[in-house]
């Protein structure tokens, strides 16, 4: 008994690539683990694939034709996105946008919100091996897109927030079609936790599964629902309002345990959370007329009609879309609650048309880098299990 | 708001005279402009102070301002979660000299330091693995240097016949257009092709 055991020096770890085909992945990340039997001993992810030197094109373009480059970061909530540039933006040229253009952009950014966290939600339903809630639920992420399209044009690449305000007025049938959409929305949800919440192998892949205490999430540089998870009330809507987030009505939801399952609780009432907001909004809008957009003409483009009759919105039109506008020098970070976090835009402007610099702070980014901190000790199969926990999505980390 | 950061901007420069070079409140933000040697002490302070306790680190980027003698800035962004606010310390670095690394003091700083010198070239002593993150294996350059052409210098592509990724040297079908839209009259410092006559010597 208790005889020292004999180290056999063939025994070695293991080393394996988990991507960047796997379809856990949730895209182009491919992980390098190293592992002793089963427990991950290391986790070392490479990052790159989709790497397009966002931050790169953003400087050699003006203001206006660097809103687009936004929706292309986490394309499963593109217009949170397009908020922090625009918010910052908005910031240094000390630009108020109307009552109504707030409304929108709230509406729109919490359609984001659920957006995102159906998809999250979702998969990571479908990576511990659920295949029924990912096609309930992207029949709704299908709907919110049809509002997408039908404000801006577009499902999923709309460019619909410009400094300013946003692009154009909604129709009064498609706010209506929204406030139409809540009610059997909450059903899908209520129908999507029933087959997940108590759901035993959903609970045994979850529970006490990436367990990140609330100093480590912070120490990380974790947002979101990664430091509400955490058990911190914090959030970004309530601690630092902006738009008219102070005069919507909506609680926070927080976590107690630390685990992925809490953080699918979390994401689950934030989608009921977000429909409430987006009714209060919907309500307002039907309510409520007014501009979309600051009425300030060397910052914001001349409505096609307004061209046809008066020369000096043609030469307004003109010159934007050809100098732009120029923001005062400065500095300011900005940041938004986006879907996976604190998603922020620091901006270095030089007086010129175009960002000097234009750093973009991805939630996922900082979520990514603690992989290895996350999964060690854990058992393989709970490496898809955090991934999808994290909520990763490569267009934001890569950028 | 701008009063509450001013106090804060007093009381870290009063704690920390000699880190702390400058106090900046502009935008309704805090900025501390500080040594680069002095990084660790400025930022366990700012963590660790009861009255300061930006425990949530945010972002570490760095800019490049090539005229100057020391070109790039490495910018801290933190976030107090308890005071609700948020500061910005800024330091100056150079393609030689390193900055003490964050990470002993945030975990999260691993990888934003990474990207950092990936992108700008900047070194970070003391950091575990500071090698290239967002770029592809084996690239060479500092892609975010205001030097480095937005095309790049290679390109890839699939050979059929060598069945394997080659690299080649950027081929542009069109040149790569980036034009100068800055008003003639109020924008640019430069001469205008056929201005320098007016300025010049008068003829005869």
């Amino acid at each position: 008994m208790n005889a020292p055991t004999k180290v056999d020096p063939n025994v070695r770890n293991f080393q394996i690539n988990f991507g960047p085909q796997h379809p856990a992945a949730h895209g182009v990340l491919r992980l390098v683990l190293e592992l002793d039997g089963e427990v991950v001993e290391r986790v070392d992810p490479h990052i790159g694939l989709l790497h397009r030197g966002t931050e790169k094109l953003i400087e050699t373009k003006t203001y206006t034709q660097a809103v687009p480059y936004f929706d292309r970061l986490d394309y499963v909530a593109p217009m949170n996105q397009e908020h922090a540039f625009c918010l910052a933006i908005e910031r240094l040229l000390d630009l108020e946008v109307p009552k109504r253009g707030q409304l929108i952009r709230v509406l729109y950014s919490e359609i984001g919100r659920i957006l995102s966290h159906l998809l999250n939600v979702t998969t990571q339903a479908m990576d511990v091996g659920a295949l029924t809630p990912p096609l309930w639920g992207f029949e709704e992420r299908e709907k919110l897109m049809v509002f997408y399209e039908r404000a801006s044009g577009s499902r999923m690449h709309a460019a619909y927030f410009r400094p300013g305000g946003v692009h154009q007025d909604l129709p009064r049938k498609l706010v209506e079609d929204i406030l139409d959409f809540i009610p059997p929305f909450l059903k899908v949800c209520d129908d999507l936790e029933g087959l997940l919440t108590d759901n035993r192998i959903f609970k045994q892949r979850n529970v006490d599964i990436g367990i990140v205490s609330l100093e480590d999430a912070f120490a990380w540089g974790f947002s979101g629902v990664m430091v509400r998870g955490s058990g911190a009330a914090w959030d970004l809507r309530k601690a630092q309002p902006y738009e008219c987030y102070d005069e919507m009505e909506f609680d926070i939801p927080i976590g107690k345990n630390c685990d992925n399952y809490d953080r699918y609780c979390i994401r689950m009432e934030e989608m009921r959370q977000s429909a409430h907001i987006m009714r209060q909004c919907c309500e307002r809008l039907l309510k409520e007329a007014g501009p979309v957009s600051a009425v300030d003409h060397k910052i914001v483009p001349p409505k096609r009609g307004e061209m046809k009759r008066s020369m000096e919105a043609l030469i307004h039109h003109f010159k934007l879309y050809t100098e732009g506008f120029h923001v005062p020098a400065g500095e300011v970070y900005s940041a938004v609650e986006a879907p996976k976090g604190e998603f922020g835009v620091y901006l270095v402007s030089d007086g010129t048309n175009k960002p000097y610099r234009c750093k973009i702070r991805a939630p996922g980014f900082a979520h990514l880098q603690s992989m290895d901190f996350l999964c060690r000790g854990y058992m393989l199969a709970d490496v898809s299990a955090i991934l999808g926990s994290l909520d990763i999505v490569f267009g934001e980390v890569d950028r | 708001m701008d009063e509450t950061l001013k106090e804060l901007g007093a009381h870290v420069k009063e704690a920390l005279a000699d880190a702390v070079e400058e106090v900046i409140v502009a935008y309704g933000e805090l900025t501390l402009v500080a040594s680069a040697g002095d990084i660790i002490k400025v930022l366990t302070f700012l963590r660790d102070d009861p009255s300061c306790r930006f425990v949530s680190f945010i972002d570490i980027c760095g800019v490049d301002w090539p005229k100057r003698e020391r070109r790039f800035d490495v910018v801290y962004h933190l976030l107090s979660p308890t005071l609700n606010a948020r500061v910005r310390v800024r330091v100056e670095a150079d393609e030689t000299t390193p900055v003490p690394s964050a990470t002993p003091v945030f975990a999260g700083a691993l990888w934003f330091e990474r990207e950092a010198y990936d992108m700008y070239g900047v070194l970070f002593s003391g950091h575990p693995e500071l090698r290239r993150l967002l770029t592809d294996y084996g690239f060479d350059g500092y892609p975010l240097r205001k030097d480095f052409p937005t095309t790049g210098f290679v390109e890839v592509r699939y050979d059929d016949e060598r069945k394997r990724v080659v690299y080649e040297p950027v081929k542009l079908a069109q040149e790569f257009r980036n034009f100068d839209f800055l008003s003639p009259w109020e924008g640019p410092e430069y001469v205008l092709p056929g201005d320098e006559k007016a300025s010049g010597p008068k003829a005869g």
